[in-house]
């Protein structure tokens, strides 16, 4: 227990769409050691997507166990689950979604303040921003940064509070081939240099192969 | 970083922030320029009473201060028993006739009236020479663009500007007594009269006197007249002035809100990324408010600036008929008004915002 960062049991979620319920996830057992980087893959309405949104504590869930760094999800007020978004979890979504009228270095800057986060730069997310090779890009605003400049400003706002867990949904869904790989490559740098634990949502076999682990979710189960 | 992040969201829509600024401009720029004309056309008035030089005015016990409304109940025989009077230099009748508002005609005795008056100044032309003569003064003659010659058609009758005064004086256009007594059926009547004192400590002996000698009439000292001539003296205005304030703050309200409201549904997937960040809804609300309070300053201020605007275009285009006064004492309270409707205006959106499915926000395009 004291080595994992994601303890699920029996996770159910379901959805009130009208007067139709939706169950989105139906059972869900997993878990996810420190320092691992896993990889969730599967199709459209698998349930990935609903676990990212748990997980990142956007959505209460309906029914079962999730722990996540010790903290049980499931007895968390709004407020608690708003507390885990900013120090807990760090979000890299597919479309990078920065703050448009702000700048790289800002983007960054605001996922601090919002943190309550006062401290100078530390060493190691200057070892980021290297990875990331980005110091010439920090004063440019999205609108004039390439799709994987803005991913990879999008994964330093992620890495800037130091989470305990790094979650990214489809990171390369908007990125072509070369893009791709670059921010794969990184996410697997940051997990390997780092030990960040890093959970990725994919419907993409190539990109889900960069993971030491691959769980295949279908119909709101993990079927492999 | 909040600030920040306000300006930047500001700078990032210049045209929605323009028209915001714009809106609450206009509602402040409303309130200033109504003030201020009921301020201006108030001492106007005023202005042009003390002009006439007198000290006291006698009147029928039921006119009203100001313009005398067209009637004439006085008969012009009092004018030389009340220059008999103790203490009375110069005693001038005049018969007021209402034209279009805010304008009216006044009878005179130029001699006398000048006198009182202490002179009036020619900036073109002179006195009266014939019947159809009419005297104007600058703001009336520049409103209407007139010069001496010019044709004036009033009261079915022809007039010919003979001269052009200086403002300030009583009244804005002048014509012989005589000749608006007959035009107007009253012959031998007139409006008020006016006294002038030999000197100032005298006044109150001779209203006194007058009061005691003549309780069928109206007794005034100048300065009690003046005193008539302000906003909350005039119960009607007070009401007209908090109607027009409640409208523009209703307007200012209406603009802020849509403002806002187009605000929050146009950064719907921010306010998701800032919620994914972990922003409280506190922090959202915070922002919203900032921004529109910012928008509320801004647009006070240039509704300020505009106020002085609509000033220069009534000085330009009707300085007759509307005067504007620049009101600063009122500046606070537009801009109270401003941010009343700005806090009012974002509540709605900003607790919208606050509330909004942090999931649901990062999916909208």
């Amino acid at each position: 227990m004291t080595d994992a960062m994601v303890e699920i049991r029996q996770l159910k979620k379901i959805y009130h769409q009208g007067d139709v319920e939706v169950q989105a996830l139906r059972g869900v057992d997993l878990t996810v050691a420190k320092g691992e980087f896993v990889a969730i893959a599967g199709h459209s309405g698998s349930g990935k997507s609903t676990l990212f949104n748990i997980l990142g504590g956007l959505t209460p869930p309906t029914a079962g166990t999730v722990h996540l760094n010790g903290q049980d999800l499931l007895a968390l007020t709004e407020g608690e689950r708003t507390e885990l978004r900013k120090r807990t979890v760090g979000f890299i979504f597919q479309k990078y979604n920065l703050l448009p009228t702000l700048s790289a270095q800002e983007n960054i800057d605001i996922a601090k303040y919002i943190a309550g986060n006062k401290s100078a730069p530390d060493a190691n997310f200057q070892e980021v921003l290297q990875l990331l090779g980005l110091s010439d890009r920090l004063n440019h605003k999205p609108r004039a940064m390439s799709g994987g400049e803005q991913q990879r400003v999008a994964i330093a706002r992620a890495l800037v509070n130091h989470p305990a867990l790094l979650l990214a949904d489809e990171p390369t869904g908007n990125l072509d081939t070369e893009n791709s790989n670059l921010v794969l490559d990184l996410l697997r740098d940051l997990n390997h240099r780092l030990h960040q634990t890093i959970i990725m949502i994919t419907h993409n076999p190539e990109a889900a192969a960069f993971a030491d682990r691959i769980v295949h979710m279908r119909d709101g189960r993990i079927v492999s | 970083m909040v600030n920040h992040l306000v300006i930047e969201n500001l700078k990032h829509r210049p045209v929605r922030t323009g028209l915001s600024i714009l809106a609450i401009a206009f509602s402040v720029t409303l309130v200033l320029t109504i003030v201020g004309l009921s301020d201006g056309m108030l001492e106007d008035n005023r202005e042009r009473a003390r002009g006439a030089g007198a000290d006291v005015i006698f009147r029928s016990p039921t006119a009203s201060f100001g313009t005398g409304g067209g009637a004439a109940p006085l008969n012009e025989k009092l004018i030389p028993y009340l220059e008999t009077q103790p203490h009375v230099t110069i005693a001038a009748g005049v018969l007021m006739h209402s034209l279009q508002f805010p304008n009216s005609l006044h009878g005179i005795d130029l001699d006398r009236s000048s006198r009182m008056a202490g002179g009036i100044r020619f900036l073109s032309g002179g006195p009266f020479r014939q019947e159809t003569d009419i005297i104007v003064d600058e703001f009336y003659a520049r409103e209407k663009k007139l010069r001496v010659g010019s044709k004036i058609p009033l009261l079915n009758k022809e007039w010919i500007v003979c001269g052009i005064v200086e403002s300030g004086k009583l009244g804005r256009m002048f014509v012989q007594l005589p000749v608006l007594q007959d035009l107007t059926s009253n012959p031998g009547r007139i409006t008020q009269i006016y006294l002038k004192v030999d000197r100032p400590e005298n006044i109150p002996a001779v209203v006194a006197g007058l009061k005691k000698n003549q309780p069928d009439y109206g007794v005034n000292t100048m300065e009690e007249v003046l005193s008539a001539f302000s906003a909350d003296k005039v119960p009607a205005l007070t009401i007209f002035l908090k109607v027009i304030v409640g409208i523009s703050v209703a307007i200012g309200f209406i603009f802020v809100f849509l403002s806002m409201y187009t605000a929050v549904l146009e950064r719907t997937r921010e306010i998701g990324i800032l919620k994914a960040l972990g922003a409280s809804p506190a922090f959202i609300v915070n922002i919203l408010l900032r921004e529109s309070l910012l928008l509320a300053v801004l647009g006070a201020i240039t509704g300020i600036l505009f106020s002085f605007g609509t000033r220069y275009l009534f000085l330009v285009t009707i300085p007759a008929s509307m005067q504007q006064k620049i009101t600063p004492l009122w500046w606070p309270k537009a801009l109270l008004i401003a941010l009343l409707g700005a806090l009012l205006g974002t509540l709605y959106p900003g607790l919208k915002a606050a509330k909004q499915d942090a999931i649901e926000a990062l999916s909208y395009d």
